[in-house]
């Protein structure tokens, strides 16, 4: 066979646990220009932990980001796809889209509301040069302030018993804080950002503090038993999950309702003028491709890229696949002509094997959907 | 430092020949192979009766991350295949000289054998790669 390591001879950026993981006997890769863990010993370990009992990714090659600014809300209600006027509570948050004016998808984020003067994004590691240019392009209209926090790294602790663990190494009265946190809300103190947040399908949450504090609570955290993750296990575990990977399901040459995103998109009030919203206006009620699960019913493994047809009418092509280890089977997502019809073949390395649409998530909270 | 038995043969492309004493060859990948590929999650071998030329890209490992194929170390006819690797491909990753064998070969040619690689010739392989 032929084995290659994915390594190029050129120069990575480090996360403050670079030394860490490489003590952990990681495998490290290029993702987006960082050396980062692939995996440690197993991905499939790491995948069950998380699953079943508590896991920690290093994230901190994804940006935070700090807008400021009396204007901040009032922008980004013209930034984003989904509307920050959603945002009522401190600390609440929102998955949305950041779309150029055709529509195509910049990014997908995470927005925070965490006063009336300060909003928190967290974008991807591969867009976060193109996102900060055009936040600060478009954010002087409104005199809003754009400042790229690399002095914060982002730590996700994923699975059931993630915050109970999490919570056990945070200060008092933020542990506290922490635990009485909705889905999709963060709470902080000083510079330590507590969110329950996740790109697993588990309950968990993302951390946001500096990097030497970042390191100190890895180390706890690691005594107290949560296992480290590599990105190989986050992949298997968001694709389980249904959730959409930046690059590969979506880029700039697709619109949020052919990624499966319509749900994030916020049409009301009809008069909110988003970037992007007269050029998606017109896929609104209906998109000529649509975002659909397989699931492999033949033998193999689907891919990125494998071609999707149907037995009478329509085709398309998988986004992303892969083994999910959950279910002990092949799943994908596929971009998929909406007018399709009859049974459901993937090319897999030249044979058509049979696979059936499925409606994602494929599994959350440790439960097969499907 | 991955395990190269000094009873086996090997070829460049990372795969393992063992020799039984009725004349006859299992093949398999080596450990290098299996922990530079992953967790292994998909095997497909070749059929029984299949005449293979050597070379010839006649298996497919699928990992976590990838599928890579697995190459005939030399010409022969398939005479069995390891029908667990169906529903345990983790053999390959815990046991990959023993219970994760791949398939039996009938050489076309038994000269054939002499041209594979030694366990130091491996190693050399391995070493510089």
């Amino acid at each position: 066979m032929t084995l290659s390591d994915n390594r190029v001879d050129r120069m990575l950026k480090q996360t403050a646990l670079h030394s860490e993981h490489q003590r952990l006997g990681a495998r490290l890769v290029d993702f987006a220009g960082w050396d980062m863990p692939i995996q440690y010993q197993s991905q499939l370990d790491e995948h069950h932990a998380v699953r079943s009992g508590a896991g920690m990714f290093d994230v901190a090659h994804m940006s935070a980001v700090d807008l400021h600014g009396a204007r901040t809300r009032e922008f980004l209600r013209q930034l984003l796809a989904n509307d920050v006027a959603k945002l009522k509570i401190p600390g609440k948050a929102l998955y949305t889209c950041m779309l150029r004016e055709d529509g195509g998808i910049l990014d997908d984020l995470i927005v925070y509301f965490l006063s009336d003067d300060w909003f928190r994004l967290v974008v991807n590691a591969g867009t976060t040069d193109k996102d900060l240019a055009w936040i600060k392009a478009k954010a002087t209209d409104y005199g809003v302030s754009v400042s790229y926090r690399d002095d914060l790294g982002i730590l996700a602790v994923q699975g059931p018993q993630a915050r109970a663990i999490v919570a056990r190494h945070l200060p008092g009265k933020l542990a506290e804080a922490s635990l009485a946190l909705v889905a999709f809300q963060a709470a902080h103190e000083g510079e330590l950002f507590v969110g329950r947040t996740g790109y697993t399908g588990e309950d968990g949450f993302e951390l946001i503090l500096p990097h030497a504090e970042l390191v100190a609570l890895w180390t706890q955290l690691l005594a107290d038993g949560v296992k480290p993750c590599g990105l190989g296990a986050r992949d298997t575990l968001r694709l389980e999950a249904g959730m959409n990977l930046y690059g590969l399901d979506m880029d700039e040459s697709v619109h949020p309702l052919e990624a499966g995103l319509g749900w994030t998109v916020a049409w009301a009030p009809e008069d909110r003028d988003f970037i992007g919203r007269k050029a998606i206006e017109a896929y609104r009620a209906a998109s000529p491709k649509v975002f659909v699960g397989l699931l492999l019913e033949g033998r193999g493994v689907m891919r990125s890229h494998m071609k999707v047809r149907f037995a009478d009418a329509g085709a398309g092509e998988t986004t992303s696949g892969g083994f999910a280890p959950t279910m002990k089977q092949s799943i994908a997502l596929a971009r998929v002509d909406a007018a399709h019809a009859g049974a459901c073949e993937v090319e897999i390395r030249g044979q058509w094997v049979a696979a059936r649409i499925v409606k994602a998530p494929f599994v959350r909270n440790g439960k097969v959907l499907i | 430092m991955s395990n190269i038995p000094a009873d086996l043969k090997y070829v460049t492309s990372h795969e393992w020949i063992k020799l039984q004493a009725d004349g006859t060859l299992l093949i398999g990948i080596t450990d290098h192979a299996q922990g530079a590929l992953g967790d292994l999650v998909f095997v497909d071998v070749p059929k029984v009766g299949r005449v293979l030329v050597a070379h010839e890209a006649c298996a497919v490992v699928e990992s976590v991350k990838a599928a890579s194929d697995v190459y005939a170390p030399l010409a022969g006819e398939v005479i069995a295949v390891n029908e667990a690797l169906a529903g345990a491909p983790e053999l390959l990753n815990s046991d990959p000289y023993g219970a994760g064998w791949m398939w039996q070969l009938r050489p076309a040619n038994p000269a054939d054998i002499d041209t594979l690689l030694d366990a130091a010739g491996y190693a050399k392989v391995l070493e510089t790669a």
